[in-house]
């Protein structure tokens, strides 16, 4: 058991820090951070080589810098942070130590040394497979180890999340039920639990394939497998993301859900109609049933859609009553308009909620269509959207979190306030630009994962229009800008957590009121008190619904102009 | 607070605001119809994958193409000589996939449709018909068949569009379609 001297106030947020998590989180959050270094100058090493005129890379670094890139930030980023959060929205919201710091410990290790057997693997030269390593294209076997390690590590760190959820019941360290930002974290855990084992299902294999222990695996049964890892791999940084929203609105304005009810429905929806989605990526592969891709990528229903397009009016509502209540009430928009639009936090927030629901939730849907996947598959289109969701959705998030959390948590002032104001606008449009430009130049059929679209020494050429060229290179300009914003932001948390002087006044913001006891509450005296309406963000929400409604049947319109198949 | 308890303990019975339940029901309105369109445009699209496909060893593959191409080959193109096929409409055409290129070149009648054999000898590829955009997964022991009706005349290209190691830039084919 632990004692009170485990633990440490902190003097911005009344929070009571178990100091073994305070540990964990700062070095799974800083580990984090350097992958996201590691992994951003890879990408801008692919995203110089797809640049037409500047073409930087020679074919063979282009193919590893590609692969080290998907693996450093799109597994290794965003799941040492995903970690740090689950650890956050445990031990720290709900007052709680957190339990087995030493297995927490042992999953950090885990999930590093993989991620570093994984890299050596791909620097070596030999396992240049890409992200996804379809087979029979086979890599070297510690490619794959790596990945199981980290897996496992990972693993360890969702089970310790629940056992702290356990303690914390057990301990009575909460009232009532559990904060909604815990519900959205436990939500990403139990989606990666069951990422996790479908990974080990198809990497323990395929890396005996690769050791000549298994003679043969069959490449559409590979991906129907791997892909129950890898979409709802995806689903982890979605689940996690809309709870750092839920939170960042709770910490800024704080925010009350409009309903309790509503936004943990949606929430469970990811859960429900999430988990066996790898449909979505086989929709032109042979040996399936348009049934099958049909059911599996909508369930009938597109449920999962439904609940991120709730959040994404649950979660700028509940900041639109917060604002109004506070006497921003003129018009439409003032409660936006008066908004802390130079607070990082903020701005790297409202950026995220935008760009993730516009461009990479609109994207996202029109492709999982199954007609509408012929005009777009494994064109760069794909990588575009996916930029949309996990960089300007995800990683946006998670930075804006960050502006928060490491001040708070190493109680440090930042170091270069005044570049970090900047800093979501140059990260958030100009990545948004990058995804905008690949969905552009995808919809002309320019491929993804390709080294040279000018096909030098090919024997048969194709020219690409001058516009698929421009965007290109358009994307270029737009990833350095982006590039740049990403640098800035892992200076001002390096230098902070280095050279930051010391907080000497709590934060400006007041403190968090003292979580209300909900017991006493009768049922009579419910009714959203704390809810008004919200006409600003009910507009929103019909603009995009318009854009949604606009660009879905635009596609349609493009697809029934090609040759008729049939 | 999101970040706290909820205030009210029995937070599933509180009334939902007007504006949340109109917006769910809309986005549930339009989740619908995100569905419908898939089974409607099978009934009534002129653009589906009719998923007719078959297990088959690569080398049984390649006699397949190189019978057709034997038997309809008209010219040769290019510096490597590679055959250009014009097969009897609406007969089974065969184009393979190999590190790198798409064999052999096809010529094909405008407005006539032709059962296109697809499978790889080797990696997985990407089938991508350009300037139309029509992309197809390509494996190895896998043969797709889909019926294609081009409805324009023209010189198209097909690239890779699947990473296929280094030489994946080079892997390039075409089909011609010709008026008749």
């Amino acid at each position: 058991m632990s004692s009170s001297a485990d633990f440490r106030i902190c003097p911005d947020t009344g929070f009571k820090i178990h100091l073994p998590a305070d540990k964990l989180i700062k070095w799974n959050a800083v580990t984090a951070v350097v992958f996201l270094l590691i992994g951003g100058l890879f990408g801008i090493g692919v995203a110089m080589t797809r640049w037409p005129a500047v073409h930087l890379l020679p074919a063979d670094m282009f193919y590893m810098a590609l692969t080290a890139h998907g693996f450093d930030v799109l597994l290794v980023w965003c799941i040492f942070f995903e970690i740090a959060i689950l650890y956050f929205a445990s031990s720290i919201l709900l007052g709680c130590r957190l339990a087995t710091p030493k297995l927490a410990w042992l999953g950090y290790w885990l999930m590093l040394i993989g991620a570093v057997i994984t890299n050596i693997a791909v620097l070596r030269g030999d396992s240049s497979v890409m992200f996804t390593s379809y087979v029979p294209m086979m890599a070297a076997p510690d490619f794959y180890l790596g990945i199981i390690l980290f897996a496992v590590g990972a693993l360890v760190g969702c089970f310790v999340f629940f056992g702290t959820l356990v303690i914390a019941k057990r301990e009575k360290t909460y009232e009532g039920s559990v904060p909604l930002v815990t519900f959205g974290a436990t939500v990403a855990a139990i989606i990666a639990v069951f990422t996790i084992a479908t990974g080990a299902v198809i990497l323990i294999p395929t890396m005996l394939w690769s050791m000549g222990a298994i003679a043969h695996i069959d490449t559409v049964m590979y991906k129907v497998v791997w892909w129950a890892m890898g979409h709802s791999s995806q689903q982890i940084n979605v689940a996690a993301h809309i709870a750092v929203w839920y939170a960042l609105a709770a910490i800024l304005f704080g925010a009350k859900p409009l309903s309790e009810k509503v936004s943990r429905t949606a929430f469970l929806l990811y859960i429900l109609f999430l988990q066996l989605a790898s449909a979505h990526h086989l929709l032109v592969e042979p040996g399936l049933s348009s049934e099958y891709k049909v059911f599996n990528t909508s369930y009938a229903l597109y449920l999962a859609v439904l609940g991120s397009m709730i959040h994404g009016l649950t979660v700028p509502g509940a900041v639109e009553a917060a604002q109004r209540k506070k006497g921003y009430t003129k018009g439409m928009f003032e409660w936006l308009r008066k908004a802390p639009w130079g607070n990082p936090a903020f701005s790297g927030f409202a950026l995220s909620i935008v760009l993730f629901g516009f461009l990479g939730g609109i994207s996202g849907v029109m492709m999982g269509t199954e007609q509408l996947n012929i005009i777009i598959h494994n064109t760069i289109y794909v990588p575009g959207h996916f930029h949309a969701t996990v960089v300007t959705g995800t990683t946006l998030a998670f930075m804006a979190l960050a502006y928060w959390l490491v001040p708070v948590l190493w109680q440090k002032e930042l170091v270069l306030p005044g570049l970090a104001k900047w800093q979501p606008y140059l990260f958030g449009i100009g990545m948004g630009l990058a995804a905008t430009f690949m969905m552009g130049a995808g919809t002309l059929g320019v491929p993804r994962r390709h080294w040279d679209i000018n096909f030098a020494d090919a024997a048969i050429g194709y020219d690409f229009s001058g516009a698929a060229h421009l965007m290109m290179g358009l994307n270029g300009v737009a990833a350095l800008m982006g590039g740049i914003g990403g640098a800035i932001f892992i200076l001002n948390m390096v230098g902070t957590i280095l050279w930051g002087k010391p907080k000497t006044k709590a934060a400006e913001a007041e403190p968090a009121p003292v979580a209300p006891v909900g017991g006493a509450a009768t049922v009579s005296s419910y009714g959203n008190a704390g809810t008004l309406a919200v006409p600003g963000t009910f507009t929103l929400a019909m603009v995009f619904l318009v854009a949604f409604i606009l660009y879905f049947f635009v596609n349609w319109k493009y697809l029934a102009g090609v040759w008729p198949i049939s | 607070m999101s970040i706290f308890p909820p205030a009210q303990r029995i937070w599933w019975k509180e009334p939902i605001e007007r504006s949340e339940i109109l917006w769910v029901t809309i986005a549930l309105v339009w989740c619908l119809v995100l569905f419908f369109m898939m089974p409607y445009w099978h009934l009534y699209g002129d653009q589906n994958l009719a998923n007719e496909a078959y297990k088959i060893k690569p080398e049984v593959f390649a006699e397949r193409t190189e019978a057709m191409a034997e038997k309809y080959t008209v010219r040769e193109e290019g510096d490597t000589g590679i055959p250009v096929v014009h097969p009897p409409a609406g007969s089974d055409i065969y184009m393979l996939a190999r590190l790198w290129e798409w064999w052999p070149v096809l010529e094909l009648e405008k407005n006539q449709s032709y059962r296109l054999h697809l499978s790889s000898l080797d990696w997985q590829h990407g089938f991508s018909l350009l300037p139309e955009n029509i992309n197809i997964q390509v494996h190895p022991d896998y043969e797709m068949v889909i019926t294609i009706t081009p409805n324009k005349s023209g010189e198209f290209t097909v690239v890779c569009n699947e990473f296929c190691g280094i030489g994946h830039h080079t892997m390039t084919g075409k089909i011609h379609v010709v008026d008749k």
